[in-house]
């Protein structure tokens, strides 16, 4: 009885064994409760396929990480999210991106409030040259989300406190966002970003510019930002995804390989191609 | 199956690949001490030679060293290297066997001191019965160390068929066993210490099942212990 149920248990075929690219993402696309939809979405830099065919949904109150080589298409799927890629005159989107069932690359869609709604956070920390507290302050301000001069020092407060920012900087917000550190100034963009009460952020290698304590405090942020946030992190540490995303998508010339449970994806990748890449073999 | 062998030294780094060659070598050397000491057993139940018992004592010390050693090797992989995917099973596994290994050597230590206790020349009471369970166990022990080595579930799988040869033949051992404590209760005391020594050459064969276990969770990330309590299998 016993042996007949383990051996049950045993898969007769194993993926592992291929090293080609499969015809459909492996793994679950789908998530129980999404907050973005994208499907079918290819996206060309003039002739290049950076993008090819991707579909996938970004669940409500997740972290999920993007992982993959350089050139891939995570960045520039990122992108697509918030339409940052309408600035660049070559790119080229199709394919269907839905925010709570509303399709962001409609005509009738706002850009600048899509952007409100679905922040984003840069690999280089890059605060306006103004002091922290317009920083922080601009993005309420240009969408009108406080009508006094109280209820706009209360949405900084709240921002910089959800950022961890505010204990180190409270009793300067009239200095220059450009000096503060590295880390610090990476948290007031996540703070500027939190300020007009986005659904989404998109981080691309938040902390790929910052030293060890600092990136521990970005991560730290990140799982608390997730009880009330959406988030989508690009990032090149391995173990940077395996901490702090609840799931993992493995990208590969411009398609999505798998997708699956961060636990999974690095206990026992479905694809050759994950293992290989997140293992640090020779592709 | 046949490249995931190759497939753990296919890393850029060569320190690694290095690293994770060692840690299977050291693994299969550490199984092979154990099978030294069943080897020696065995050729004590044939031959009676007190001295071979010794072989056994001197066996487990060298036994200990290797888990001190492999569990030196698991700590710097994880600490330097992160193992991640089938690199971590890898590094998981190795640490579950070396733990199983251990027991059987010292398993295998209470075999040889009650041995020398239990069995002389001047009869043969108990001996077959040893022998029998001692043959079944050293052959699962030998497959389970080889499915490690090739990594080869379906050797794997067959192990578990073995454990529940080993089973029966623990059993009709008990009860043949029984019947020279009935015949004459003056072997009451030494058949009690054959039993004990039929009681853990069986634990050894559960200790190879267990590493046939690891080598499964391995090969396929698959985790098939306690099918009953467990739901975790892989779709």
């Amino acid at each position: 009885m016993q042996l007949a149920e383990r051996s049950q248990m045993v898969q007769t075929t194993n993926t592992l064994d291929a090293r080609v690219i499969p015809d459909s993402t492996l793994g679950q696309i789908f998530a129980d409760n999404p907050r973005m939809k994208a499907r079918n979405v290819d996206v060309f830099y003039a002739d290049k396929h950076a993008v090819d065919n991707i579909s996938l949904d970004i669940g409500s109150g997740q972290v999920i990480s993007f992982i993959g080589p350089s050139g891939c298409g995570k960045s520039t799927f990122l992108r697509c999210l918030n339409r940052m890629n309408d600035t660049i005159e070559s790119c080229r989107v199709s394919g269907d991106i839905m925010i709570d069932d509303q399709n962001i690359y409609d005509s009738s869609i706002d850009v600048v409030l899509l952007r409100a709604r679905v922040g984003m956070v840069f690999q280089k920390p890059n605060p306006f040259p103004k002091s922290i507290f317009d920083n922080v302050a601009y993005g309420p301000r240009i969408h009108g989300l406080a009508t006094t001069k109280v209820e706009l020092d209360q949405i900084v407060e709240t921002s910089l406190q959800r950022a961890g920012l505010w204990e180190e900087v409270k009793d300067r917000l009239n200095q220059p966002g450009t000096g503060l550190s590295g880390g610090q100034q990476q948290r007031l963009c996540i703070a500027r970003a939190i300020a007009v009460s986005p659904e989404v952020i998109l981080m691309d290698e938040p902390c790929s510019a910052l030293d060890p304590i600092a990136t521990a405090k970005i991560e730290e942020l990140i799982s608390e930002l997730r009880e009330q946030y959406t988030l989508v992190i690009v990032t090149h540490s391995m173990q940077q995804a395996a901490r702090v995303s609840d799931r993992t998508a493995y990208f590969h010339l411009g398609k999505l390989i798998e997708v699956g449970d961060t636990k999974q994806v690095f206990t026992n990748p479905l694809h050759a191609l994950t293992q290989d890449y997140i293992t640090g073999r020779f592709g | 199956m046949k490249d995931l062998n190759e497939d753990f030294y296919r890393h850029i780094s060569s320190e690694f690949n290095e690293e994770l060659e060692a840690l299977r070598r050291s693994t299969l050397e550490m199984g092979g001490l154990v099978e030294e000491q069943l080897a020696s057993a065995l050729k004590f139940f044939a031959s009676q030679d007190s001295f071979l018992l010794s072989d056994i004592e001197d066996i487990e010390q060298k036994i200990n060293a290797s888990e001190i050693d492999l569990d030196d090797q698991v700590e710097s992989l994880i600490v330097r290297r992160q193992p991640i995917a089938s690199d971590l099973r890898l590094v998981l596994a190795v640490s579950k066997i070396v733990r199983d290994l251990e027991r059987m050597g010292d398993e295998l230590e209470k075999v040889g001191t009650l041995s020398l206790k239990s069995f002389d020349s001047s009869d043969d009471v108990g001996i077959t019965e040893i022998q029998r369970i001692a043959e079944q166990v050293a052959k699962m022990l030998s497959e389970s160390l080889t499915a490690f080595a090739r990594l080869d579930i379906n050797l794997a799988k067959d192990i578990f068929e073995r454990e529940r040869k080993v089973d029966k033949v623990y059993q009709s051992a008990l009860r043949s066993l029984a019947t020279f404590m009935i015949e004459d209760p003056r072997n009451i005391g030494r058949v009690l210490n054959i039993v004990w020594i039929a009681r853990s050459l069986e634990r050894v064969g559960d200790h190879a099942t267990n590493i046939a276990e690891y080598v499964i969770y391995l090969v396929q990330g698959v985790d098939v212990r306690h099918p009953s309590v467990n739901e975790n299998s892989f779709t």
